[in-house]
């Protein structure tokens, strides 16, 4: 059982974050962490291999810099290599380009079964990357599983409802995202993070990924993000003095935002 | 652009390398989230929190400092110091069992221990399966340890040795998973001088009796307690390293933990400096912050000197340590500076907290009440000045 995870390194969200006012986009040339949605792929991916009784556990990323403090993260809880995508030209890359360079990297491991994504990224959170990918992958996609088994080259999944849960049935190889409930993610042991150093790390430019820069990158966007405004201040509540009749007065507010 | 500038004291690098810096993110966020939640009602009940010490066995970080031949991490004694400070930042504890658990339970097998002892011993302790206690301190011996009126005599007959006595506030030595002690004993005696030796006692043996956990003062979640022997036998074999050399093993190893000593120290000062930090700018008097008042800014800023210099002097010790070099007085210093900059720390800590600094449920509380005993645990600060101005020449006796 071969397996790729996606892993997305973003700007320590426990760091205040910064726009670039030029770009208008997030200043990511700090240091970069694992993207904490990615960890339950990791974690789904390391037990779904284990289960199956062997079988190799990859991590695909795209990042700037040549960064790699993130995958060393999901490598020192347990994935065998990573593939890591980084070029200048891709700069400013939109989520459907982001989709293209992973779907490239994807294509660099060889036998994959299954693709696990997260189902929204906790910086960028389009939460359209894994659909791309299914798309470019030529796979079929299943999104929001909240519980995967694999069983006779099919991928059994709870898919997260507002109501409840479907039952989804799909034969590998396919593209799955996960939610935060899918498995508890591990700590990576010390062990683990001496090992991940010398795990295989392929680092790809653009060229190696047979994109070409104009479908990447600033150039390629689909999409422009043309303005940035701060949120709205939350209002202040209203305040009610209990002079024995607070009670039907805060039901008469609540049946005002027709919440009762 | 202007180079980085070079962290070094007396030539040693003190810049934590990649992995040490990802093991340091990796147990603070499992502080975070399996200790700090807890920690106030292991204090309070006076639970030893077994489950939790296994998972930092799970982690790897019992095994750390041992290299990879005998199951350990193949790192190093500043690596271990990372691993404690980050525990001893919420939870004293936790720390003091790692640090015990390493120091004086696992290191005495693993440095003096025959072939057969590491193969027996060695592989629970280095994975955190289990945990050692190492029994020094008697009720009549604790700084002048060479004072040990416990006696160990070998029945030639069978082959054992025949151990009565008792030790005194011995940690880790009562667990659910404590595989056994390691005592000092009086094993002969020539020209009326004591011969001591160090011998094995597993956990169970009969005539070892493990005594009730202390009522301490601190330190409630860790694991302390009276040790009695009475005629306990054990085989001969177990015998820790050569015979009468008991001592002088104990005092080779003991610079290692006091560097570990000092960083749980660190982490305690730089718990409470974090603390203070928030407190002092979120609390309101008099219409202001309470850190508007330089009574109380000032009284944080100490707390960021002390955090420096005690962490210089802790790393500058285990790096000294770690690169082969004498480090005896370095260890001293660090032991000794840190852990009197802890108790200052969190006494001043719980006075930024006002009444809620003296509430159970306040962590600079417990930190106050757990921070006394590192003054006084392997090796007093008295004992530190001994060793410091012996270090220096000193006629001192
Ligand atoms: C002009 C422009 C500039 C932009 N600049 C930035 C920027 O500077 N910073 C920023 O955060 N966003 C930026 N974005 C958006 C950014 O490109 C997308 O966030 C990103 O490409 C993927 O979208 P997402 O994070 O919303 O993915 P989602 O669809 O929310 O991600 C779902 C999952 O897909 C996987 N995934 C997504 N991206 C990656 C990746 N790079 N590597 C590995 N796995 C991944 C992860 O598993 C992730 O959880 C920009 C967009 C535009 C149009
Ligand atoms: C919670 C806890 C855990 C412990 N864990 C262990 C353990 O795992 N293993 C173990 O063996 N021991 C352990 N100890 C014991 C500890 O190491 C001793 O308490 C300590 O070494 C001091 O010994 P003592 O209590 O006999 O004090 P004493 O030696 O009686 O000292 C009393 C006072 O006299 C001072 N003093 C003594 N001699 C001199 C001198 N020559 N010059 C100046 N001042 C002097 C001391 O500094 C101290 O202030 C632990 C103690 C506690 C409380």
């Amino acid at each position: 059982m071969n397996i790729v995870v996606c892993a997305k390194q973003i700007p320590d969200p426990a760091e205040p974050g910064e726009l670039d006012p030029e770009t208008k986009t997030l200043k990511r040339d700090g240091k970069l962490i694992l993207d904490e949605s990615d960890m339950y792929g990791v974690e789904m991916a390391l037990q779904l291999a284990d289960n199956a009784g062997g079988g190799e556990v990859t991590l695909v990323s795209m990042a700037p810099d040549n960064k790699v403090d993130g995958i060393r993260t999901g490598l020192a809880m347990g994935a065998a290599k990573a593939v890591l995508v980084s070029d200048p030209a891709l700069a400013g890359t939109d989520a459907l380009g982001t989709a293209k360079v992973l779907a490239a990297a994807v294509g660099k491991v060889e036998g994959a079964d299954l693709v696990l994504t997260a189902t929204e990224s906790s910086d960028g959170y389009t939460g359209t990357v894994p659909e791309q990918l299914a798309e470019l992958l030529g796979l079929p996609s299943v999104t929001f599983a909240k519980h995967i088994e694999i069983a006779d080259g099919k991928v059994k999944v709870q898919r997260q409802t507002d109501a409840g849960y479907d039952e989804v049935e799909c034969p590998l190889p396919c593209v799955v995202s996960v939610t935060a409930g899918v498995v508890e993610p591990r700590y990576p042991s010390f062990k683990g993070i001496m090992a991940a150093k010398s795990k295989p790390l392929d680092q790809l430019a653009l060229a190696d990924t047979g994109l070409e820069a104009d479908q990447v990158g600033w150039a390629g966007g689909g999409q422009e993000i043309v303005g940035v405004e701060d949120a709205p201040e939350r209002e202040a509540g209203e305040i009610i003095e209990d002079d024995g009749t607070g009670a039907e007065k805060i039901v008469a507010y609540l049946e005002n935002l027709k919440l009762v | 652009m202007r180079a980085q500038p070079q962290r070094t004291i007396s030539g040693v690098d003190l810049e934590l390398n990649e992995e040490q810096l990802a093991l340091a993110k990796v147990v603070r966020e499992f502080a975070a989230q399996e200790v700090a939640p807890h920690a106030e009602r292991w204090d309070a009940e006076h639970t030893f929190p077994t489950d939790v010490v296994l998972a930092m066995g799970e982690l790897g970080l019992f095994g750390i400092p041992f290299p990879e031949e005998v199951g350990g991490g193949g790192a190093d004694l500043t690596t271990l110091c990372v691993a404690i400070e980050e525990l001893a930042k919420v939870d004293q504890s936790v720390a003091i069992t790692l640090e015990a658990g390493v120091g004086l339970g696992a290191n005495p097998i693993y440095c003096f221990g025959s072939e057969d002892q590491r193969a027996e011993w060695l592989p629970d302790l280095v994975a955190g399966r289990a945990l050692a206690g190492f029994g020094l301190t008697e009720p009549d011996a604790g700084s002048d340890a060479g004072a040990t009126r416990t006696k160990a005599i070998l029945d030639d007959d069978t082959n054992e040795w025949v151990i009565d006595g008792e030790k005194a506030f011995i940690t880790n030595s009562g667990t659910p998973i404590t595989s056994l002690v390691t005592v000092t004993a009086v094993t002969d005696r020539t020209d009326g001088r004591p011969e001591i030796s160090t011998i094995v006692v597993p956990a169970g043996t009969a005539g070892f009796e493990v005594q009730p956990p202390y009522r301490k003062m601190g330190w409630h979640a860790s694991d302390t307690h009276g040790l009695s022997f009475d005629g306990c036998r054990v085989p001969a074999a177990n015998l820790l390293g050569a015979r009468g050399r008991g001592f002088a093993n104990f005092l080779a190893i003991l610079d290692d933990g006091r560097v570990a000593i000092a960083a749980l120290a660190v982490g305690v000062i730089e718990g409470c400096l974090a603390e203070c930090q928030r407190y002092a700018t979120e609390r309101v008097a008099f219409g202001r912050a309470i850190g508007a008042n330089q009574a109380i800014a000032f009284k944080v800023a100490d707390m960021a000197v002390m955090a420096d210099a005690a962490r210089a002097l802790t790393y500058r010790a285990a790096a000294l340590r770690d690169a082969g070099k004498p480090f005896k007085r370095e260890a001293a210093v660090a032991k000794l500076y840190a852990t009197e900059a802890a108790v200052t720390v969190t006494r001043e800590a719980t006075q930024v907290f006002g009444g809620y600094g003296f509430i159970d449920e306040t962590p600079v509380s417990r930190h106050y009440r757990d921070a006394k005993i590192l003054e006084i645990g392997e090796g007093t600060s008295e004992v530190q000045r001994l060793v410091i101005s012996r270090e220096l020449g000193l006629p001192v006796r």
